[in-house]
């Protein structure tokens, strides 16, 4: 939802320490998680993520999320699905080229990562093109394996 | 200008050392000439005649020449075809291409094609939403970014690789740019973006209309304080107004075009508000190139293409330097044996 997500660019600081602390115990579930079979998890965890990324921040289900290194504004709700900053047509008021009722996801953004401690740094990170194989899938869970060296 | 070791019309110049591509628009750039590059508004036909016509009013005033890529999401005749057309006979095009229209799988086909038939010069672009142009109710691909296409760009020509992974025998050998909008929001953090895009492998950058001058310079400040003006060559983009009354519906329904009020109200005080334009432009194109970091100007002049070669002229930024063009060298002139295959008179490129 609109106003929702707005609130939370507004609770970048507050919302990335809380996921950076929930990282850290799915992390430690690791072990569980691979016994379960990560495979068997996909899609329970991918619907658990879907719902309540979908009402923070309208998650489109990248399955790439790059959400603290773009000040809590998903970067998939431009038209234009821009991960690495805004296009030249933001108008005047600040808002989308294309879609003229809704402010520039990169401005929001960019207000977000002021918030976040190391956020503005985190902004300067040239995002790879996206995997669109990965669509739907768990964000949560490929952190999990990226952080303990279980995927590339 | 001219250089020691020209080729014939349509083949390329030999790479120097500490250059990416054999293209006369890095020549001048790196021999430190103030650039001019253009836009040609490439045809609604597919009469390759047209795409000369077009080309011909910037002979002798541009260094390059740019084929735009579906330019605000309107069908016209394609970059890649474009840029076939004109280095054949010997011009520099930029090869602009937006992520709108096509995925990665295309995109890097189109890279390796147009420098196989002589593309030197990239500019990638996200390009504009498909709301904005004549097919509103087509598929936006964006597949890419401008960010992630430059990537794709620097991996074929440095790397030698598709985004896949899979080997290419011979890499294009390109110089790639990037567009910037130093006057849209959010102003403060577009330098920075830039940085990105230099980052990522942009080596030039072409910018949106600028019709306010103290905007630019805070900008360039910026860029300078991020320790870029040695890395990137910057050409701004400048442009006649026609009237006060286009500059005021260019900036009421092209967003990212930032035009001042006092610009509007000038316009609005001359006689002949297209003369005053013309003026504008110039008065633009001498203060900008004061600017430290600013190494030439893009002069976009949409449906009036034929007043850039006057707006060039008055300026004076080319200082007397005569921009190559088909009909300047004397073929004694010409090195025949400067690179690539020695073309036999019947493979010779002519001009119609």
């Amino acid at each position: 939802m609109y106003a929702v997500r707005q609130w939370s660019v507004r609770h970048a600081r507050g919302l990335n320490a809380f996921y950076r602390a929930f990282e850290s115990v799915l992390v430690a579930l690791h072990p569980l998680f691979e016994r379960l079979g990560y495979e068997r998890l996909e899609r329970p965890v991918a619907a658990v993520e879907h719902t309540v990324k979908g009402l923070l921040f309208d998650c489109r289900m990248c399955g790439q999320c790059i959400l603290s290194s773009t000040g809590m504004s998903c970067p998939m709700n431009c038209p234009k699905n821009l991960r690495n900053g805004p296009c030249g047509g933001v108008r005047a008021n600040g808002h989308c080229e294309v879609r003229p009722e809704m402010k520039c996801v990169w401005l929001e953004a960019v207000t977000g990562a002021a918030r976040i401690p190391g956020g503005m740094d985190a902004l300067q990170q040239v995002q790879v093109a996206v995997d669109r194989r990965l669509e739907g899938r768990s964000s949560w869970l490929r952190a999990v394996r990226q952080r303990v060296g279980d995927l590339s | 200008m001219i250089f020691e070791d020209e080729p014939v019309p349509g083949y390329p110049l030999p790479i120097r050392p500490g250059h990416t591509s054999p293209g006369r628009f890095e020549r001048v750039l790196r021999a430190g000439q103030f650039a001019v590059t253009t836009e040609l508004d490439p045809p609604d036909s597919a009469d390759p005649e047209e795409v000369y016509r077009r080309a011909r009013v910037f002979d002798g005033y541009v260094d390059a020449i740019n084929a735009t890529d579906g330019s605000g999401a309107n069908c016209h005749m394609s970059s890649l075809a474009v840029c076939a057309l004109l280095t054949r006979v010997g011009y520099a095009p930029v090869m602009q291409i937006s992520c709108r229209d096509k995925n990665r799988i295309a995109i890097q086909g189109d890279i390796l094609g147009g420098a196989a038939m002589g593309v030197c010069n990239l500019l990638c672009l996200t390009g504009d939403g498909v709301q904005a142009g004549d097919h509103p109710q087509a598929l936006p691909v964006f597949d890419l970014d401008a960010l992630t296409l430059l990537e794709t760009a620097r991996t074929l020509r440095d790397e030698h690789h598709f985004l896949s992974g899979r080997k290419i025998t011979h890499a294009p050998r390109v110089l790639l740019g990037a567009a910037e909008n130093p006057f849209a929001d959010p102003i403060e953090w577009r330098a920075e973006r830039l940085a990105k895009k230099v980052a990522a492998g942009a080596q030039f950058i072409q910018t949106q209309f600028c019709f306010d001058v103290p905007l630019l310079r805070t900008f360039m400040n910026r860029v300078e304080d991020l320790g870029l003006l040695d890395k990137v060559f910057i050409l701004v983009g400048v442009g006649p107004l026609r009237s006060a009354k286009s500059a005021e519906w260019i900036r009421t329904h092209v967003p990212g075009v930032h035009i001042p009020d006092e610009v509007v109200k000038r316009l609005a005080g001359a006689s002949d508000g297209a003369l005053e334009g013309r003026r504008l432009c110039i008065d633009l194109i001498q203060e900008i190139r004061t600017i430290p970091g600013v190494h030439g100007v893009h002069v976009m002049a949409y449906r009036q293409e034929e007043t850039v070669a006057e707006i060039i002229q008055r300026s004076g930024v080319l200082g007397g330097r005569v921009p190559w063009n088909p009909g300047r060298d004397p073929p004694a002139n010409t090195n025949r044996m400067a690179s690539g295959p020695t073309p036999s008179a019947a493979l010779e490129p002519t001009r119609s």
